[in-house]
């Protein structure tokens, strides 16, 4: 690694300086768009006591999952969870804390935590848990006009930063700047933006100058490691149409 | 004879109007797809990131990096748009979509829903419900009407944790459309129409909210062939 050049090859080099206790942001909806490889890395790393922040916790044997199964994740924080046994287990046991928290509000905390804006009002979840803290205090409300004039409640929530991000992009150049695909974006080009040290994932990585600067999504300023992975891109719902649904 | 869930999307594609971007959550909202009027251009936004979501993919065509927000894999129609989670829910807290149509435990007279969480049982996460209801010009709700013991599910007040406060437009159950009264008159409904052979006594008993039935109350139109 010299200059702009972000590239590393190595796993291990790529999670260097994660310890235990550290807050991790991960790319992904459900097991689309996950950085796989960082993921098993994590895993075979050993880190513990770590706070999650990602949207879904994977399933069983894949994703988050894998951390999940080996007890590293201490706080999880996240929207949705369905699909995953043993997180179900450790949930209810009390071993993994659990922080639920609106998708696009999740998005939000995510996007302004890489923009330096520290909290925003929200009309998601007024009137609601999670117009609480955990602890069960009250957050901050107010109102404001919205577009049309109408006076409506927002609730204070304050943003996310980590000390990692793990993100999963489609195509870099080695200066880091980013293409993501369809919907395997989703979480991961305000997670690249939001930790202080961010490992970026790709299927492709090609010299600076070889992308058109009007292709990218993401700006290669926020990354600060990039690796080509392999990537198993499991399916977890795996539909057809058939003949009678044409 | 109460409605089957394909006549319940069947009615609430009638809700749709030509241009809508509209979000269909999970169960009787995704059938409202297949029922879109002929002729009629409508975008779907699936909250994960896409603009224009299509039908489900050949055998040939599935993508693992092209799925909905129940994450099946899926296609896009023309004219579709990919963006991140945050620019989605720009356009959802931002009201840019039109229409959302989602499921829920309980509705009652103040417009809250009750969708997310049942106290005892396993929590899963309320997703993006929370911004849906807070944000969309227009919520409908797709629900059965009472329970299997016949106990209202159009409440007074909810009883399960709430999604959002004040945010239901319209509620289509097995029995009956209603449409919440938010002119400040009286909290509640007013009953606008019956499933075929469904009796204004009938959806009077297992209602619990208030609601304002006006003299006449027409039969719903729906498909025979929806009909069961």
């Amino acid at each position: 690694m010299a200059g702009l050049n972000k590239v590393i090859t190595s796993y291990y080099d790529a999670l260097d300086g994660l310890h235990d206790g550290m807050t991790v942001m991960a790319g992904g909806f459900g097991l689309c768009g996950i950085p796989e490889g960082l993921i098993g890395e994590v895993a075979r790393k050993g880190t513990k006591n770590l706070t999650c922040i990602s949207n879904n916790a994977g399933v069983d044997d894949f994703g988050l999952g894998i951390l999940l199964a080996n007890h590293q994740i201490s706080t999880m924080i996240a929207s949705y969870v369905g699909e995953n046994d043993e997180f179900e287990r450790q949930y209810l046991t009390g071993e993994l804390n659990v922080i639920f928290t609106p998708q696009g509000t999740l998005a939000e905390k995510i996007r302004a935590g890489g923009a330096g804006i520290p909290a925003f009002y929200t009309p998601t979840g007024y009137g609601t848990a999670v117009a609480q803290y955990p602890d069960g205090t009250p957050k901050e409300t107010r109102q404001f006009k919205d577009i049309h004039g109408n006076t409506k409640w927002y609730v204070l929530e304050e943003s996310l930063t980590a000390d990692f991000a793990l993100v999963k992009a489609w195509k870099a150049d080695t200066y880091g700047n980013l293409i993501f695909n369809k919907t395997a974006a989703n979480f991961n080009p305000m997670m690249v933006t939001a930790a202080r040290t961010t490992v970026v994932e790709v299927e492709d990585i090609v010299e600076a100058g070889q992308l058109d600067p009007n292709d990218i999504h993401v700006a290669g300023i926020y990354v600060d490691r990039l690796i080509v992975g392999t990537f198993e891109k499991r399916i977890e719902q795996r539909t057809v149409k058939t003949a009678a649904a044409v | 004879m109460t409605l089957t869930r394909d006549q319940i999307a069947h009615r609430i594609a009638q809700e749709l109007t030509d241009g809508m971007s509209v979000n269909l959550g999970i169960g009787i909202p995704t059938l409202v797809a297949n029922h879109v009027p002929t002729g009629m251009q409508v975008m779907l936004q699936s909250e994960n990131g896409i603009w224009g979501m299509g039908e489900f993919p050949s055998d040939a065509d599935v993508d693992p990096d092209l799925i909905n927000a129940g994450k099946q894999t899926v296609t896009t129609v023309a004219g579709a748009a990919f963006f991140s989670s945050s620019d989605s829910f720009a356009m959802i807290r931002g009201g840019h979509v039109d229409l959302t149509v989602l499921g829920a435990f309980e509705v009652d007279e103040a417009g809250n829903i009750a969708s997310w969480m049942v106290p005892g049982k396993l929590v899963k996460g309320m997703g993006g419900a929370m911004d849906l209801v807070a944000s969309a010009q227009r919520i409908i709700v797709a629900m059965q009407h009472a329970n299997k013991a016949g106990q209202s599910k159009i409440l007074k007040q909810c009883t399960l944790p709430l999604t959002g406060v004040g945010c239901v437009t319209k509620v289509v159950t097995d029995l009956a459309l209603l449409e919440r009264i938010t002119d400040g008159s009286v909290p509640g409904y007013r009953l606008l129409e019956r499933a075929p052979g469904v009796s204004v006594e009938e959806i009077l008993a297992k209602t619990e909210a208030h609601l304002v039935v006006p003299t006449t109350v027409p039969e719903m139109k729906v498909p025979q062939a929806l009909v069961c």
